[in-house]
């Protein structure tokens, strides 16, 4: 295990190092850049020139790439051109906002994904699998941010919930740990737990659909293909309930490729995190990539994506790791 | 399936925990509403930002959303009278210029101190003057932008910074007397001594906090403590906090500004997305906020919110660009253009209300404006008859124009750039699109390679002076327009250069009638931004200068 942990570890460091060029050279590339964002109106070619020479921006690729990993390397990724702040601050500011979020949008779509797909399943063309079925193609077909939209105009007033932000302006809430949930309930602070919670609902629910939908679609083939197996037909007729039927043959077995889509699923969540998090003002780092590409933040793009990156090698490696806990045949080989 | 099937008193039990949960916590946020509201004087205001100000050392910036904050915590030497562009005293109660312009004394209110008690007296003045003249470091000098287009230069011009200094020096004659000298007069002054850029600002916390050191590294800039968490002056408000995980910046009411605010906090809430600002508004999150888009006024209103109108400051255009096209160069093509443009439809129908129809390159407020200016009417058959005059009757036209961006002059550039292709399409032009993003060298292309024959663009003022338009678009050869008319440019300069006040106006009228003859671009409209607060917000006035003040405001 520690072998395969370490190998897998190794072969992260050239994929990151080749990214971090191609985001670099890609970056650049781009037309325009941060110093027409910056001078805004007042921008004159003189003095986009000006800036792009204080900047460095002017001098040839490779030598603003050494620049950059020299720096780096040391830990330093400069500071964002939008809020003049640390970015690697920012991203451990704004980072637990996006896992706060991800984590309840996954929370909602493996609780009610997993049931749904296997009651699908299980009741295989009835009423409950149809309705299934054309819920989960509307969940991937509406895209998140006209969701958002929607849950903001039509939900957030009815329902009493906050139509944007991840905390009520003016609420003095004592922030330790950035986790809004978790900070309020070291403090004892419980206003400020409710507060969080409201804010939560609506931008997790619009960015579960994006799991969701797939997650219940899985479960409910995977489920299919095992209640058709060999071994379930022995497992009955050996006499065991349906209840252990149901955990320690179905589910078990039945898990294996949603587990595997719940790692994929999680790049898709942190991409659509961007969408949800700027239409619900959710100050994460979804929010923080959108400010940036608007305003051609250089600093604050490099290190999020390579932040990305390492994330998602870092989930695909944790579920590799599981399925060897779940399927044994997987530990042996 | 027993397990998963829920009983029917557990359903009914879990149905009613739900409408309970639904009814509780309509409650909570109700009562939250309220009680964040406020009195009649004192109370909060939140008011919802469209972006991330950069830092609160308004000498080391030029946009608008910092602004908007350091407006609050400092003053400068003149201000404009609320709800205009006109001049009106604020740390000086009177000013004069003698030596032809070139030596400018100020009358300084007496007994005025900064929030950290610091005097504000002639001393204080000088310093900031000298401060930004004395400014070291090619970082530092390259985001003085205001300062870079109205002194020109500094005492050591370092990285490209070039340009003579207009400042010479300031002396502080006595505590309530400053003499500023110039090594030249310019048009922009006094009305430049308004600008935010130009904030007297405390020398001790100055001193203080380092408030110099601007350094960069790699591609990003770090500014001072003074700039980040120490900002003084003598505003209505006071700086108390910028909390960037929450994106909002604490300004607490200021008692020992001249011009006390009413309110006793006012809070700046950072929502990028318009649609969350509207939204936040509705429910009740925020007070008011910047930039509602046009085709939401009416939505507003009948929300019983108040769009507040702001008299316009900015002019869009359409941009001719001579050097591409060799029949722009035949003034009679520019004025087909001129007369094929319904600019009357387009402003009825496309922009907010108040916009109207522009007559020439400055708004109706600055001095210099004249009505009698050359006109072009809307008349397709003279359009037509020109461009057959003129032998151009086949045009093609490379027709630029910006997207992923709102301007207040622009408030939708696709839709503009139908309407006005639309127009030319029936005066016999065929129009070849350019679509650029804003931020993705629209800017470059148009500004810097002239690429096009056609774009739009515009400019907001910064300061009543008609300089600050015509000057800033028509002062000298420039790539946008392609066009050499050492006449124009010479009485744009002799204009700039006249003495303040009559004269000055009249210069600038004169140079207005040949700059509608010549017609290097298409004037189209003077757009009105707006700004909407709350029903229950009294006493903001909407200023055309972007200038709103919140010490007169209260929330009821």
């Amino acid at each position: 295990m520690l072998r395969f942990l370490v190998r897998r570890l190794l072969q992260a460091i050239p994929t990151l190092f080749i990214l971090s060029i191609l985001v670099f050279a890609w970056l650049r590339s781009l037309p325009g850049g941060p110093a027409a964002a910056l001078l805004g109106d007042k921008a004159t070619p003189e003095k986009i020139a000006n800036l792009n020479h204080v900047l460095g921006l002017d001098q040839p690729i490779f030598v603003q790439y050494f620049g950059f990993l020299g720096r780096a390397l040391t830990g330093d990724f400069g500071n964002s051109l939008v809020s003049t702040q640390p970015v690697m601050g920012e991203i451990v500011t704004f980072l637990p906002a996006t896992i706060e979020l991800g984590m309840s949008a996954m929370i909602i779509a493996i609780i009610i994904g997993i049931p749904a797909g296997y009651l699908s399943a299980r009741y295989r063309g009835g009423p409950v699998d149809n309705g299934v079925i054309v819920l989960s193609l509307i969940g991937v077909a509406v895209p998140v941010f006209f969701l958002g939209y929607m849950m903001q105009d039509l939900l957030a007033a009815p329902l009493g919930l906050p139509s944007q932000g991840r905390q009520a302006a003016g609420l003095d809430a004592t922030a330790i740990t950035n986790f809004a949930i978790l900070d309020g309930i070291m403090t004892s602070e419980w206003d400020a737990v409710w507060d969080a919670i409201k804010h939560l609902i609506l931008p997790a629910f619009a960015l579960a659909t994006i799991p969701l939908a797939v997650i219940t679609r899985i479960t409910r083939a995977s489920v299919l293909d095992v209640l058709n197996e060999d071994f379930i037909r022995t497992a009955n007729s050996k006499g065991l309930t349906q209840q252990v039927v149901r955990t320690r043959h179905v589910l078990r077995n039945g898990l294996l490729p949603v587990v595997t889509t719940i790692g994929l699923q999680t790049g898709a969540l942190l991409g659509g995190a961007v969408l949800t998090e700027r239409v619900f003002n959710f100050r994460g780092l979804g929010f923080l990539l959108a400010e940036g590409i608007e305003r051609r933040d250089y600093p604050r793009l490099q290190a999020l994506l390579l932040f990305g990156a390492v994330v998602y090698v870092l989930v695909n490696m944790l579920v590799d790791i599981s399925y060897g806990i779940i399927d044994p045949r997987v530990r042996v080989r | 399936m027993q397990q998963l099937r829920l009983t029917r008193t557990r359903r009914v039990a879990l149905i009613g925990l739900a409408g309970a949960l639904a009814v509780s916590l309509s409650a909570c946020a109700e009562s939250k509403r309220e009680e964040g509201a406020g009195g009649g004087t004192g109370g909060t205001m939140i008011f919802g930002a469209a972006g991330n100000p950069k830092m609160f050392d308004p000498a080391f910036n030029d946009e608008g959303e910092t602004f908007r904050i350091t407006r609050q915590i400092y003053d400068t030497l003149i201000q404009n009278k609320p709800g205009t562009a006109d001049l009106e005293p604020s740390l000086a109660e009177k000013w004069e210029s003698s030596n032809e312009g070139k030596t400018w004394t100020f009358s300084l209110k007496s007994g005025v101190k900064f929030s950290d008690g610091t005097p504000m007296d002639a001393t204080a003045v000088c310093y900031n003057f000298d401060r930004w003249y004395n400014m070291k470091g090619a970082a530092a000098q390259s985001q003085m932008i205001y300062y870079g287009d109205v002194f020109e230069g500094f005492a050591k011009n370092e990285g490209d910074a070039s340009g003579d200094p207009v400042y010479k020096s300031c002396e502080a004659k006595d505590p309530t007397t400053a003499v500023l000298n110039l090594n030249k007069a310019k048009g922009a002054f006094p009305s430049a001594f308004t600008l935010p850029s130009f904030s007297i600002e405390s020398p001790t916390a100055l001193k203080q906090y380092n408030a110099d050191t601007v350094t960069q590294s790699g591609d990003s800039f770090t500014y001072s403590e003074y700039a980040n968490k120490h900002p003084v002056g003598t505003g209505p408000f006071k700086f108390e906090s910028w909390d960037q995980a929450k994106g909002e910046i604490t300004l607490v009411r200021n008692d020992t500004s001249p011009s006390p605010a009413k309110l006793d906090k006012l809070i700046f809430k950072v929502i990028p997305d318009e649609n969350a600002r509207k939204q936040a508004l509705k429910a009740g999150d925020i007070n008011g906020y910047d930039y509602p888009s046009p085709a939401d006024y009416g939505l507003l209103r009948n929300d019983g919110e108040q769009v507040l109108i702001r008299p316009s400051f900015n002019v869009l255009y359409l941009g001719i660009n001579q050097a591409n096209n060799p029949k722009l160069k035949d003034v009679r093509v520019r004025q087909a253009l001129a007369y094929g443009v319904n600019r009357e439809q387009f402003v009825k129908s496309k922009l907010a209300e108040g916009s109207e129809v522009a007559t020439e390159f400055v708004p109706k407020v600055i001095s210099g404006y004249t009505d009698d200016v050359t006109k072009y009417p809307y008349d397709v058959n003279k359009a037509k008859d020109l461009l057959k005059q003129a032998g151009a009757e086949n045009l093609t036209l490379k027709f630029y124009y910006p997207t992923e961006v709102s301007r207040p002059y622009m408030p939708n550039p696709a839709d503009t750039f139908t309407a006005i292709s639309e127009d030319l399409k029936k005066i016999g032009v065929t129009i070849e699109a350019h679509a650029e993003p804003w931020n993705g060298g629209y800017k470059d292309d148009v500004q810097k390679a002239g690429k096009q024959d056609l774009h739009l663009l515009g400019w907001t003022g910064d300061y009543n002076d008609a300089g600050n338009f015509v000057g800033t678009f028509f002062g000298r050869e420039k790539k946008e327009f392609g066009f050499n008319n050492p006449e124009l440019f010479a009485a744009l300069s002799a204009a700039d250069a006249s003495p303040a006040g009559d004269a000055h106006a009249k210069a600038y009228q004169e140079v207005n009638k040949k700059i509608m003859d010549f017609l290097p671009a298409i004037p189209i409209a003077y757009p009105t931004p707006a700004i909407v607060v709350g029903p229950k917000v009294k006493g903001l006035v909407a200023s055309p200068l972007t200038d709103e003040r919140f010490n007169t405001v209260t929330v009821n």
